[in-house]
């Protein structure tokens, strides 16, 4: 059989097994190493909530997809290429996601009576899917594994985890992946703690490679050829790390000491973990004995001078929501990070969504304006820290930033900023005078208040959640009361004039544009794309923020017959651009299925049947 | 730095509570005491924040001219928690009442005592919720009767001192409202105390829960029914002075002086400093009849601080660390260069 390596434009493979099969290790390394490589990627980690689900099941299937391109990637990939199944259960989870000429590897010693009575199959799993029409590799991956290992000394419960590391050398031969990085991976992984594993699992990625290599179940391999990228530095970085990153930029330009006060959940957690680390840089964080006193061990640590962040998921902002409100009536700067997950109420934590909109702009009692953000890829979540953490310094405000479990978890590669090239952030400090401080005059221009945290010679003052004047003295005025609300307000619908306008991708004006905001702007860039290519004219444009909205907003909207707002929510931004400008037509492209969009539900929702009968 | 007399630290503000409140007189000790504290730590009146909760006594931070935060109902522990770490430099006190800190802010409670934060928590123990107009707290006696206990309460109180040693708190003492002078003294201690010092004030609700300390603070029984306690001093109370507390097997006694070969000698010496949380919690928990309720500092002892922690750790991980600032951060670990 002649060997070709064939040159892909690009691939989607997903890793799928049991949730302690280490597939997420797997399509970490996987990603990580293409990216060195120099191909534009971007992830989808997908697993259970529980960390070991019973073994074998459906419902403890933990997948990892990830999309590797010549040139930049938006999204993670509708389809895939080649599914890597540990088990019947992970084949059985992953088997609609198999593009028609996919390539499956499977682990035949996973595939027994047992193993394929837990995943539910009656007779030949292949056919009962009705993909036997695949490329389908079966490997003894366990047994080869053992074999691999037999001399290392290494008992048979430590030989089996390395097991992910044959598949992962599979892989890697299949798509023409150099095994460097992996070796590198390894030696800085266990040379502390368990250098004795470091030989065994080189040998085990060595030896699968080989193997895919002997066996020539695979007719070609493919590469993936890097387009020449712009120049610079890249790293690999995930939404949850470059979160924690922006805010240590945010203080060093700020130059106030960063506070973190959170409680664990999933997915923000990473968040915490990842500025716990870095003391260095003078981070204090603290991991509170519940969400209320994240939020509000921040709020203390903002009226004592700190750059103050808390951060958390859905079911945690519920419960910080009183806190939020005491931010908005002492107006100090805080950030709360809200990286959404599937709700309600505990939900599907590992899934992703956009459901916490509404709650985020609306969610509590009293008129209670925040400023509501967005990030909308892993890189991203690095400016979209830095620039809530800005505006929370320099207009005295509460910033909810809204990041999505997708984005945390998700990487991509990075070209890394110089922060030379990042504005200065100018909090606004007050400056004692001699006369007695007003803590809540404000500024003519921004309406913000100014700061004077506690310790300032000169600015003893009090403030607190009951209403008050501009002098801070307690008032059940009603009209200093009305007047109060409406400074609030119009001090966050002022945060527009600092805000990038929006920038429309097509023309300014035509029968449709694609709106989005958060995590699926890949998706619809990818759909915009997909659709012009059909010959569909589509213009789109993405919000990063929503409270106050761009200065531009309406006359960008204006432009257009029907406005397709793309979410993962039943219609939250929808709903609030129809309150703000009811004269244009919207319509919902939603999808709540605890999943990232296809690129495919977007297109159906603008050109119904476009790609009917076409190849995923 | 300046110099302090009490007026330094009156506010402008018109004070709104009832005539008569036992929140008065804390706040007069506390004005009193706060000039001493600044010279003691040598710092002046803007290093002094004053965080409190909600309910009347939460009302506090509004009176005494320093810096101030009047917070959310049960949050002013994680609050102050949150400013001390942020600067350690700061001189942190809290007020609370009993629904705040023990009801609704239980659970800050008990964790900013476990972690040691070095803040002074001015408990007020009115055993009754007066803000909202008369329900009962979670200091209520058993069977008091209330707007939402017409038929008596059916559930037992919490010691706050229990609760506080129960944490392995490092300082608690109580005051009551009529002491003036020896809620200075609590105050004073607690502030020479590096942690968590709680500090339970018994203060009287006039309107909703008139005379609810009456029974150990009235000058009639007061002398046979408290007792003040202070380091090195023997346990001896009583309006003759003749009667003492001793250690009874594990249990804890009062015997009367020149009955049954009692001595001076037998009766316990009083020491808050000794880490010996048994018998503090005997004596945190001592009530009538049979006992008399113990004023002053009970157990005062030292322990490393949470925020001194949290900063010697970013010294010690600084003072390692390869990485000394964003850019270096940004460069540092798996990086590749595209050409």
């Amino acid at each position: 059989m002649q060997h070709r390596v064939i040159d892909a434009k690009d691939v989607v493979i997903r890793f799928a097994g049991d949730s302690g099969d280490g597939m997420q290790l797997t399509g970490t390394l996987f990603a990580n190493l293409s990216a060195i490589y120099g191909n534009g990627l971007s992830t989808f980690p997908d697993y259970p909530a529980e960390i070991r689900a019973p073994k074998g099941t459906v419902a403890g299937v933990s997948g990892f997809q990830v999309h590797i391109g010549s040139g930049k990637v938006s999204t993670p990939g509708d389809f895939c290429d080649m599914l890597v199944a540990m088990n019947p259960a992970a084949l059985k989870a992953n088997a609609k996601w198999l593009k028609r000429n996919a390539t499956v590897l499977v682990n035949e010693d996973a595939f027994d009576d047992l193993g394929l009575k837990k995943a539910g199959f009656t007779g030949n799993p292949f056919e009962e899917l009705h993909i036997e029409d695949r490329n389908i590799i079966i490997a003894p991956i366990t047994k080869l594994t053992e074999e691999s290992l037999k001399d290392s000394g290494l008992d048979i419960a430590s030989i089996h985890k390395c097991k992910n590391m044959f598949t992962l050398g599979m892989a890697c031969f299949i798509y023409s992946r150099p095994l460097d990085y992996v070796y590198t991976y390894l030696e800085g992984r266990f040379r502390k703690k368990h250098p004795e594993m470091i030989e065994p699992n080189r040998k085990v990625v060595n030896d699968g490679y080989n193997y895919a290599a002997n066996i020539q179940a695979v007719a070609d391999t493919y590469t993936v050829i890097p387009e020449a990228k712009e120049k610079g530095v890249y790293r690999n970085i995930t939404g949850n790390q470059a979160l924690a990153w922006g805010f240590i930029a945010a203080s060093e330009k700020s130059g106030r000491p960063l506070f973190c006060g959170s409680y664990p959940i999933t997915p923000a957690t990473a968040i915490l973990e990842e500025l716990a680390i870095h003391k260095n840089l003078g981070v204090k964080t603290m991991q509170t004995e519940d969400e209320i006193a994240g939020i509000c061990s921040a709020i203390g640590a903002s009226f004592a001078g700190n750059l103050a962040v808390t951060t958390t998921s859905g079911p945690g902002l519920s419960l910080k929501s009183e806190a939020l409100g005491l931010a908005v009536m002492t107006e100090l700067p805080i950030v709360v990070v809200d990286v959404q997950r599937a709700g309600p109420c505990t939900g599907m934590p590992t899934k992703t969504e956009q459901t916490d909109l509404n709650e985020a702009l609306y969610g509590r009692n009293g008129e209670s304006p925040v400023v509501v953000m967005a990030s909308h890829s892993p890189a991203h979540c690095f400016e979209a820290a830095f620039m809530a953490a800005k505006i929370a310094l320099e207009h005295m405000t509460p910033v909810l930033l809204l990041s999505e479990g997708f984005l945390g978890n998700g990487s991509e590669p990075w070209k890394i900023p110089s922060m030379s090239d990042f504005p200065s952030i100018k909090p606004r400090l007050a400056v004692a005078d001699g006369s007695k401080f007003q803590p809540f005059e404000r500024d003519p221009e921004t309406l913000s208040r100014s700061w004077a945290p506690a310790g300032t010679p000169g600015l003893e003052h009090r403030v607190g959640g009951l209403e008050k004047t501009h002098a801070g003295v307690l008032s059940t005025d009603p009209d200093n009361h009305a007047l109060m609300v409406a400074e609030r307000e119009e001090k966050v619908q002022r945060v527009s004039r600092d805000l990038p306008d929006l920038v429309i991708d097509g023309p300014s004006s035509g029968d449709i544009l694609l709106v989005g905001w958060g995590g699926t702007l890949g998706h619809i860039m990818t759909a915009a794309d997909e659709l012009r290519k059909n010959g569909v004219e589509v213009s789109r444009v993405h919000f990063d923020f929503i409270n106050p909205l761009p200065g531009n907003t309406r006359e960008v909207l204006s432009g257009f017959r029907k406005i397709v707002v793309c979410e993962l929510n039943n219609g939250h931004f929808q709903s609030y651009l129809r309150s703000c400008f009811p004269e244009f037509d919207y319509v919902g492209c939603n999808k709540v299925q605890g999943q990232v969009f296809l690129v495919r539900d977007i297109v159906e929702a603008v050109a119904p049947g476009l790609l009917n009968g076409k190849e995923d | 730095m300046a110099k302090y007399t009490f007026k330094d630290f009156k506010s402008d503000q018109e004070i709104r509570w009832c005539p008569g409140c036992g929140d008065f007189s804390i706040l007069a000790a506390l004005q009193r005491v706060l000039p001493q504290v600044c010279e003691e730590k040598g710092i002046d009146k803007d290093k002094v924040v004053v965080v409190s909760g909600i309910g009347c006594s939460s009302r506090l931070p509004y009176y005494v001219d320093t810096y101030g935060f009047h917070s959310i109902h049960g949050r002013a522990t994680a609050i102050a928690t949150g400013m001390k770490v942020a600067n350690p430099d700061l001189c942190v006190w809290q007020v609370s009442g009993d629904g705040d800190a023990l009801a609704i802010g239980g659970n800050h409670f008990i964790h900013a005592i476990r972690r040691n934060i070095d803040i002074n928590l001015m408990l007020f123990n009115n055993r009754i919720y007066g803000m909202t107009k008369g329900q009962y707290s979670p200091t209520s006696m058993l069977g008091t009767v209330t707007k939402t206990s017409p038929y008596g309460t059916v559930e037992p109180p919490f010691n706050p001192g229990s609760l506080v040693l129960g944490a392995k708190g490092t300082f608690f003492a109580r005051g009551i409202d009529t002491e003036l002078a020896l809620n200075q003294e609590i105050m004073l201690e607690a502030s020479r105390h590096h942690g968590t010092s709680v500090m339970e004030f018994l203060t009287n609700c006039v309107i909703f829960n008139n005379g609810s300390h009456a029974h150990i603070s009235d000058k009639e029984f007061k002398a046979d029914r408290t007792i003040v306690l202070r380091d090195g001093e023997k346990m001896i109370f009583g309006r003759n002075r003749d009667k003492g507390i001793i250690l009874d097997g594990w249990k804890l006694k009062v015997v009367t002086i020149g009955e049954d070969g009692v001595t001076e000698d037998d009766i316990l010496t009083h020491d808050s400093r000794s880490d010996n949380l048994g018998l503090q919690t005997m004596i945190a928990e001592m009530k009538g009849p049979d006992f008399p309720v113990a004023l002053g500092v009970i157990r005062d002892v030292p322990e490393a601080t949470y925020e001194d922690e949290v900063a010697r750790q970013v010294e010690e991980v600084r003072s390692k660390a390869r990485v000394h600032n964003m850019d270096e951060l940004l460069h540092s670990g798996s990086t590749w260069e595209q050409e």
